[in-house]
């Protein structure tokens, strides 16, 4: 049967019960301070990566915290470290290790990728 | 015999506390460091939300303290209080001493030095400014850049010195937002042809009328708002000032040309209140700023009996808080005296 | 024949360390590499034999440089270890030319008194044994400061002696027992006999006066035996195998064989040459700044030897390279780590006693390769052609007083010059490498190296040392590598700038990574003594703070970071200057946060100090031009 109406796509939608933040997990656990992050934006500002090529530390590490893995694992190996963000950072968010241990976790979890 | 109640700093709390003391039968001496009182009352040009003149809050203030019984000393700064038997032994950097029965410490905040933050430019590009430095400009009835020139574009970067642990500053300013508002309609009112780009963290619009501040600015000023921090700023060939910040709205990195670039610097304990702390034995929370006894049922009592503070020297305030903060402080003093008449 | 069981013990030991300590130096000769290999056999039959001999005796004897920097430790380590040497040394001699044979077994010398028990009585013969006495004091002495270490560590200066493991206590209580028990021994042999000089003979004729010296003397000669033989046999598992294997490592060394970017035999014997003395411990600002105590490279070392997981360890490490520069054994420790980090986090395996005695070839085997960062976005670009880069680095753009300031000064010294990275570059590498990814460091140190390259310039001149540091070792350029302070100096010499003197007090705080990091530690000095007062601080040189802002470590927090900053801050502020100059902009970023006092990097300062006449010109021109040969937003 044809689905017509309001019905929403299936990928459109966070499904907040169904994802797994088993590597936000992995990460504020290890490094504290990935809790306390409010999605300024100074560190994709500041982003020597995102100088050339679409790459947001802040929007990973909101899709992280949220569960939506899948398209956090290609984007994090994008990363250069050279640790700009962590000095505008205005929470004291140690974002090298952020990304280290995410670069980590999806290697050790790699099923919590898909 | 009248008690002698010596109130230490000539802000707007300072000011109100010394004229409520007098009404209230006291002989009060009032001590400001600067050659007149008013504090940043002087400074600032128009008030938000409703953009009255400060000087018409100035000139009230300036009434009330003009009664006999009121001594006002400018140009002094005290550098130590100590207690002693009931009785409080001011004295000032010079060295001269006065003999109070209660202290009011009205030592108010200063502004945060913004080149602190040197990613953002202040001092280092010349059309990079304060919000300070942008009133100076509205009292002088012309805004313009540094070679003469009307702006174009200018940005408003929220939250300097205020929410960002690397300047050791974790908590709120709490009015550099509504006064990020007010300016920018300021702006627009000035400058008709100019562009105003307002860059927040959160638009923390917590006073009477400030949310309808925000929905003016927006509505018939046209004034933009973007969410997001701004990182740094450099300069183009062009003498343009870069801003680069992420829109994390539209999830992208942004980068913006402007004329000028208004820093809405936030407020930090005062160095005056700092000393004081340190030589007089005050407590200081972890803001820096002075620290009441109890937030809730004590925020004019210091651990000092018979000191007492008013205003900005214990957290950012407005100035409609900061008048009700110095009348509270005045009632504390009274009862304060009453029992120790007793 | 002289001979009595209780030698047996002391025997088995003897034999057994010395063929153990063979058979070790052969496999670790085995496993260098060839280059290492040829260079160890010149250096130990060439000039470097002399100098190694003379460095055993001055640092594995005398502990000169523990004595230089901590004179109390330094007498604990050389009473125990040169105090032995000569024991050992004079009882052969008097073993040689008093006892019954020439060239007698080792067993002779040690247990002398047991078998010449009347020896000593008078002439010759008394001073000898007054020596020997005079030796054995000088061994308890610093016995007694080592005991009184463990209890309570500030006696020595040193404030946190490193942890102990079980086999490590054991041996270090044969170790304690030695001494003592030789004492008590020889004294109750002396007072049976009437022997013995000022110290076992008085104290053998107290004790003989109410005790059964006689029957006293052989158990107790059992118990020196014994602990002798314990501590042999022990001392390869535990951190007392720093003696022989010290040894081969001032050969190697001397002869010329660094750490380098592989694990190898060297690495292994710098690690058991760790004596876990602790000075590192002393040397590290995150213990004294920051209250981290458990992460400093004695315990690295440790961890390694006990094939331990250490990688949390080696990422929390500020990588200042203090600890190498305070190491009295000379162990290239911040190598070392780097190696550790590059093995990223290890399996752990506990091993069997045989697998300590013979650990194989340490492998580190790492748990998973850690992820595969990928630069393959990074784009080709075709820079001007031009003599002199400027590459600013990352940091630099968040200190734009920095980067104007070297505009200024470019442009006043008039050289044609292109700011590569004007509108931000691509990372150098080095936070990469840092972080142990040397490979993918390695896809930036390309892309760089080519810009480089295909602008045909001949300088390339950097402000942030941890560039300057990746460019001068890792990448292969064809150019002239120098940090800013570097070029002012050169360009102050050939005269092309023009500078006042501001009348200013400047203290000068060295940047790891180029100080320690790159041996640059002149010319930024130079430099600030040309336009201003430069003050003496108390932490000059090699001995410079790390600010606590480092790349270098992965752990700490933002607040145990601004611990170090203030610290530094505070000491370097002492003598009240006017300005606190350093020449990084992470240095100058992370003080800045720290002090009320004026931060300015070298830069600053002199293009502070131009005289303004000179660049006249070039500031009335209505626009600067500056190339932007680069431009990465097309």
């Amino acid at each position: 049967m044809e689905r017509f109406g309001f019905a929403i796509s299936k990928g459109r939608q966070i499904d907040y019960d169904a994802n797994s933040r088993h590597i936000a997990g992995y990460i504020s656990e290890r490094e504290p301070s990935f809790r306390v992050c409010i999605e300024c934006g100074c560190c994709a500002a500041t982003c020597t990566t995102g100088n050339f090529t679409s790459f947001s530390l802040r929007e990973l590490h909101i899709l992280l915290k949220r569960g939506e893995n899948e398209s956090v694992r290609e984007n994090i190996k994008k990363c250069m470290l050279c640790g700009k963000c962590t000095l505008v950072c205005p929470r004291g968010v140690n974002t090298r290790n952020v990304v280290t241990l995410a670069r980590q976790a999806f290697q050790k979890f790699p099923a919590d990728a898909v | 015999m009248e008690k002698h109640v010596v109130v230490i700093g000539g802000g707007v709390a300072g000011m109100e506390a010394a004229g409520h003391l007098q009404k209230s039968g006291f002989r009060v001496s009032l001590f400001e460091k600067e050659e007149k009182p008013g504090g940043h009352l002087n400074d600032w040009y128009k008030l938000f939300p409703d953009r009255r003149r400060s000087s018409e809050v100035k000139e009230y203030l300036d009434k009330i303290t003009s009664e006999d019984g009121i001594k006002i000393i400018t140009g002094s700064i005290i550098d130590k209080i100590v207690s002693d038997k009931n009785q409080f032994r001011i004295s000032d950097k010079d060295g001269k001493e006065y003999s109070a029965d209660a202290v009011i410490i009205a030592t108010g905040f200063d502004l945060f030095k913004s080149e602190r933050k040197e990613e953002y430019g202040y001092g280092i590009y010349d059309n990079v400014i304060t919000s300070a430095d942008l009133e100076k400009m509205f009292r002088s009835g012309s805004i313009e850049l540094a070679d003469g020139r009307i702006p174009e574009t200018v940005g408003i970067v929220h939250c300097v010195g205020s929410r960002d642990e690397k300047v050791g500053n974790l908590y709120c300013s709490k009015l550099c937002c509504v006064t990020a508002v007010k300016q920018a309609i300021e702006i627009r009112e000035h400058l008709p042809s100019s562009k105003v780009f307002c860059f927040y963290m959160d638009m923390r619009m917590g006073g009477a009328y400030y949310e309808e501040l925000y929905r003016e600015a927006q509505e018939e000023w046209g004034v933009n708002f973007i969410r997001g921090k701004v990182s740094e700023v450099s300069e183009a060939i062009n003498n343009k000032l870069v801003i680069k910040s992420e829109d994390t709205l539209a999830g992208k990195p942004l980068k913006m040309q402007v004329d000028m670039l208004v820093l809405m610097a936030g407020m930090e304990m005062s160095e005056g209140g700092l000393k004081l702390s340190e030589s007089s034995g005050l407590n200081k929370g972890n803001n820096r700023f002075f620290s009441p006894a109890d937030h809730h049922f004590g925020s004019n009592k210091s651990n000092i009996k018979g000191i007492f503070y008013a205003g900005t020297c214990t957290m950012p305030m407005n100035i409609t808080e900061t008048i009700s903060h110095a009348r509270a402080a005045v009632s504390d003093v009274i009862d304060y005296l009453k029992d120790s008449k007793a | 024949m002289q001979f009595d069981p209780f030698i047996i013990p002391f025997n088995i030991g003897l034999y057994f360390i010395v063929i153990y300590a063979v058979v070790r130096s052969v496999s670790w000769f085995g496993d260098l590499s060839r280059p290492d290999k040829l260079r160890l056999q010149r250096g130990f039959f060439g000039k470097a034999f002399g100098q190694s001999i003379k460095e055993i005796f001055l640092e594995s004897l005398i502990h000169r440089k523990i004595l230089k920097s901590n004179p109390r430790l330094g007498y604990m380590h050389m009473s125990l270890a040169f105090g032995w040497f000569l024991l050992i040394l004079f009882g052969t001699i008097e073993a040689d030319v008093f006892g019954a044979h020439h060239l007698n077994a080792p067993y002779k010398a040690i247990f002398f008194k047991f078998f010449n028990p009347e020896h000593g009585r008078m002439g010759f013969e008394a001073a000898f044994s007054f020596l020997m006495d005079l030796i054995l004091a000088f061994i308890l002495s610093g016995l007694v400061l080592a005991i009184i270490k463990r209890f309570s560590s500030r006696v020595v200066g040193i404030k946190k002696t490193t942890k102990l493991r079980v086999l490590d206590k054991i041996a270090l209580t044969s170790l304690w027992l030695i001494f003592p028990s030789r004492l008590l021994a020889e004294s109750f042999t002396s007072g049976a006999y009437g022997t013995g000089s000022f110290l076992t003979g008085s104290l053998g004729s107290i004790l003989a006066s109410f005790l059964p010296a006689q029957e006293m003397a052989y158990p107790f000669w059992w118990l020196y035996s014994l602990s002798l033989g314990t501590f042999f046999i022990l001392l390869p598992l535990t951190r007392y195998m720093h003696i022989p294997t010290e040894l081969f490592l001032i050969f190697a060394r001397n002869s010329g064989i660094k750490t380098g970017d592989q694990p190898g035999a060297f690495r292994e014997i710098q690690i058991y040459s760790c004596s876990s003395c602790g000075i590192c411990i002393d040397a590290c600002q995150l213990n004294f700044s920051a209250g981290i105590t458990n992460i400093q490279s004695a315990y690295l070392m440790k961890g390694i030897r006990n094939n331990e997981n250490v990688s949390d360890i080696a990422f929390n490490c500020l990588m200042c390279g203090r600890c190498d520069q305070k190491c009295p054994v000379g162990i290239e420790l911040t190598p070392l780590r780097m190696l550790s980090r590059r093995a990223g986090e290890t399996v752990e395996n506990e091993q069997s006693i045989w697998q300590k005695y013979f650990p194989g070839r340490q492998v580190m085997l790492p748990v998973k390769p850690v992820s595969d960062p990928s630069y393959s976005w990074l784009k080709q670009e075709e820079p001007a052609k031009t003599d002199v880069i400027y590459f600013a680095g990352c940091m630099t753009h968040l200190t734009p007083a920095i980067k104007n300031s070297m505009i200024t000064i470019l442009e006043a010294s008039g050289v044609r010059y292109n700011f590569l990275d004007e509108k931000g570059g691509v990372c150098c590498g080095r936070p990469l490498m840092l972080a142990g990814q040397d490979r993918e460091a390695r896809e930036l140190i390309n892309h760089n190296s080519q810009l480089i390259w295909k602008s045909g310039a001949h300088t390339i001149v950097t402000s942030c040392p941890i560039c300057y540091k990746v460019f001068k070792e890792s990448y292969y350029l064809d150019v002239e590598v120098l940090h800013h302070s570097q070029f002012i100096k050169n360009l102050i010499e050939e005269g092309s700038l023009k500078l006042n003197f501001l009348h200013r007090k400047v203290t000068y705080h060295t940047p790891c990574d180029l100080g320690r990091g790159s041996g640059v530690y002149n010319e930024p000095k130079d430099v600030l003594r040309h336009v201003a007062r430069l003050l003496k601080s108390d932490f000059e040189d090699e001995n410079s703070l790390c600010c606590g802002g480092s790349l270098g470590n992965m752990k700490i927090s933002s607040r145990q970071k601004s611990m170090i900053a203030h610290d530094v801050a505070t000491e370097l502020t002492k003598g009240n200057p006017d300005i606190l100059a350093t020449s990084c902009p992470l240095c100058k970023k992370t003080l800045s946060a720290a002090t009320t006092t004026r931060v300015a990097d070298i830069s600053e300062i002199v293009a502070d100090a131009i005289v303004r006449t000179a660049i006249k010109k070039k500031l009335n021109e209505p626009v600067r031009k500056v190339k932007v040969a680069v431009d990465f937003h097309n």
